[in-house]
């Protein structure tokens, strides 16, 4: 049986969800679980009923290889050759798309990236093309398969497997090209908006940045996170790492709560391939709903407070 | 300092794609722009040359028609540009890189290269990684805060969360830009006609020695993304309508 390497993204030493529905896209074929940034023995349930038939942690000269990102391609690389991987994913996350490419292009093998299907034995691929607009089908000519899946796009399905532990200490070395000086912190506690799997975005029609509080609670009750249109960011109320759509962030969670967003284009570029999409706006002739799944016509100041109360 | 700016020539993201054939796009009526996100590398570019000095050079890998999109490029501010012609929208990112690198070689290599974080028809975000890893250079990518002292460069990305990473690295070095690392300017029209006199230097897949016969990847398909249809409407007061609405995510759709 052909081996698929899965980079694992962790949490605070737990599995991220994510990373489980790229395991499932791997489904039929042997998957090895590449560990970088945490102790694998934690990880080890998880990874084992969620296909894993070897949990593996990198290291490279007794270095924490996710401290780099050209370490930890690097490594990887490594790892493809170790295990004779004929595919390596991950998921499209910030820190997943920057070490995929740097492995891409050390491989010199083709990647797709955040693709929303693929099929690892015929080597095919779907993903958005045109801001969202279309869908491309790709064929990949290459000896490994080089991937990354959009957040949330395959639904995680448990399928055990011996999930042994074991260690790769890598022979590669940090070219030392990048100095990582600091990590600014942001507001740490709120849900990532790439990865979250349900997300309350604030329009224009939030009029003030201290109205996001009100998301905030609403989203603080089901594990949501909080996100912005770009009306509402260029206005000044939200700060860019909360934009979605065109110029900000794409998403792809399960629910998609749009409070006060008119709709726009490039709005849709950013989340229209989520599950289900709810729009809560005053106007009952915004294009938002023409193209959502659930609406309500209704202020968000008055909507909003009942809904966190309800849920 | 020379810094090049490696532009795509990109169809307008309000453009309505119109899809021909199995794996073809109509480009005859649809406006082509430069890639948005290519735009702050050009601004960025354009404001250090200003400080410091040089020249700033759009370097292309596109169609013929990707010169007017470079000429847009120009007006912002750019000296002069190299357009090297190909025959697709959808080329290998790995050819395209090997493109940029031997183009850039043979015209001298710059001080510092700006790409956009992405393009935003193929979205494949890879391009500015293969280029600086051919060329030996350190590669930041999403790049929303960036000061440049001397030989050192110090570049501010978003790491998901809201947190900011701080990475310092040597010139020469590759820098994706996105939105937040400056405003792109809006050309003047003395600006947009001295554009039009500046050079652009076209050459060929061929003239630098690469031919685009064996891609990694290939557009099989191209399919329009399903659009809803319209949102089902809920009704009543406010009590009423949330009501429903939960009731409507937990039971029928399982997404709460």
């Amino acid at each position: 049986m052909a081996s698929t390497g899965i980079l694992i993204e962790t949490e605070n030493g737990a599995v991220k969800e994510t990373s489980l529905g790229v395991m499932t896209a791997a489904a039929g074929q042997e998957i090895i679980a590449l560990v970088t940034d945490a102790d694998p023995a934690g990880l080890k349930d998880k990874l084992a009923e969620y296909g894993a038939a070897k949990i593996v942690k990198l290291t490279a000269s007794g270095k924490d290889v996710s401290a780099s990102p050209d370490l930890a391609a690097r490594a990887l690389d490594a790892a493809v050759g170790k295990y004779s991987l004929t595919a390596l994913l991950g998921t499209a996350s910030t820190t997943g798309k920057d070490v995929f490419a740097r492995v891409a292009a050390i491989m010199d093998q083709p990647l797709v990236s955040d693709c929303v299907a693929l099929d690892i034995q015929a080597k095919t691929a779907k993903k958005s093309h045109f801001s969202g607009k279309t869908f491309a089908s790709l064929k990949v000519d290459a000896a490994v398969f080089l991937a990354t899946l959009r957040p949330n796009a395959i639904e995680a399905k448990a399928a055990p497997a011996a999930g042994e532990i074991e260690e790769f200490p890598a022979d590669v070395t940090d070219p030392e090209l990048l100095i990582i000086k600091e990590v600014k912190k942001g507001d740490s506690d709120k849900v990532d908006l790439t990865e979250a799997p349900v997300i309350i975005t604030g329009g224009r029609a939030i009029k003030a940045a201290e109205n996001y509080k009100m998301l905030e609670a609403c989203a603080a009750k089901i594990g949501a996170a909080v996100g912005a249109s770009r009306a509402a960011v260029d206005a000044g109320y939200a700060p860019h790492s909360m934009q979605v759509g065109q110029t900000g962030k794409t998403v792809s969670p399960k629910l998609y709560i749009a409070c006060g967003v008119s709709g726009a284009v490039q709005h849709f570029a950013g989340m229209k391939t989520s599950k289900v999409i709810v729009a809560i706006n005053e106007d009952k002739d915004a294009p938002i709903f023409a193209k959502c799944d659930y609406g309500i016509v209704g202020d968000i100041f008055d909507v909003v407070p009942v809904m966190t109360e309800k849920l | 300092m020379k810094i090049c700016v490696c532009v795509k020539h990109v169809p307008d993201t309000a453009a309505t794609i119109k899809i021909e054939g199995e794996n073809a796009f109509r480009d005859s009526e649809i406006k082509f722009v430069v890639n948005p996100y290519d735009e702050y590398g050009v601004e960025e570019a354009v404001k250090l040359k200003e400080k410091n000095g040089g020249e700033v050079v759009i370097v292309t890998v596109g169609k013929a028609e990707a010169a007017a999109t470079i000429r847009s490029a120009m007006a912002m501010g750019a000296d002069r540009a190299i357009l090297v012609k190909t025959d697709s929208q959808f080329l290998d990112a790995s050819l395209t890189a090997k493109a940029l690198k031997a183009a850039m070689e043979k015209d001298g290599l710059p001080d510092m290269i700006f790409t956009g974080k992405g393009s935003v028809d193929t979205e494949s975000f890879q391009t500015q990684y293969r280029l600086a890893h051919s060329l030996g250079m350190p590669v930041v990518n999403e790049v929303s805060t960036l000061s440049v002292d001397g030989k050192k460069a110090v570049a501010e990305l978003e790491v998901g969360g809201g947190d900011k990473q701080v990475i310092e690295i040597d010139l020469p070095c590759v820098i994706g830009a996105t939105k937040g690392l400056n405003e792109p300017r809006y050309p003047k029209f003395p600006d947009i006609m001295k554009a039009k006199k500046k050079k652009i230097d076209e050459m060929s897949l061929a003239d630098l020695g690469l031919d685009a016969s064996a891609p990694g990847v290939t557009v099989e398909k191209l399919e329009p993304v399903p659009e809803r249809t319209g949102a089902k409407m809920i009704e009543g007061s406010v009590e009423e309508q949330v009501t429903e609405l939960i009731r409507v995510l937990k039971e029928d759709e399982k997404v709460l």
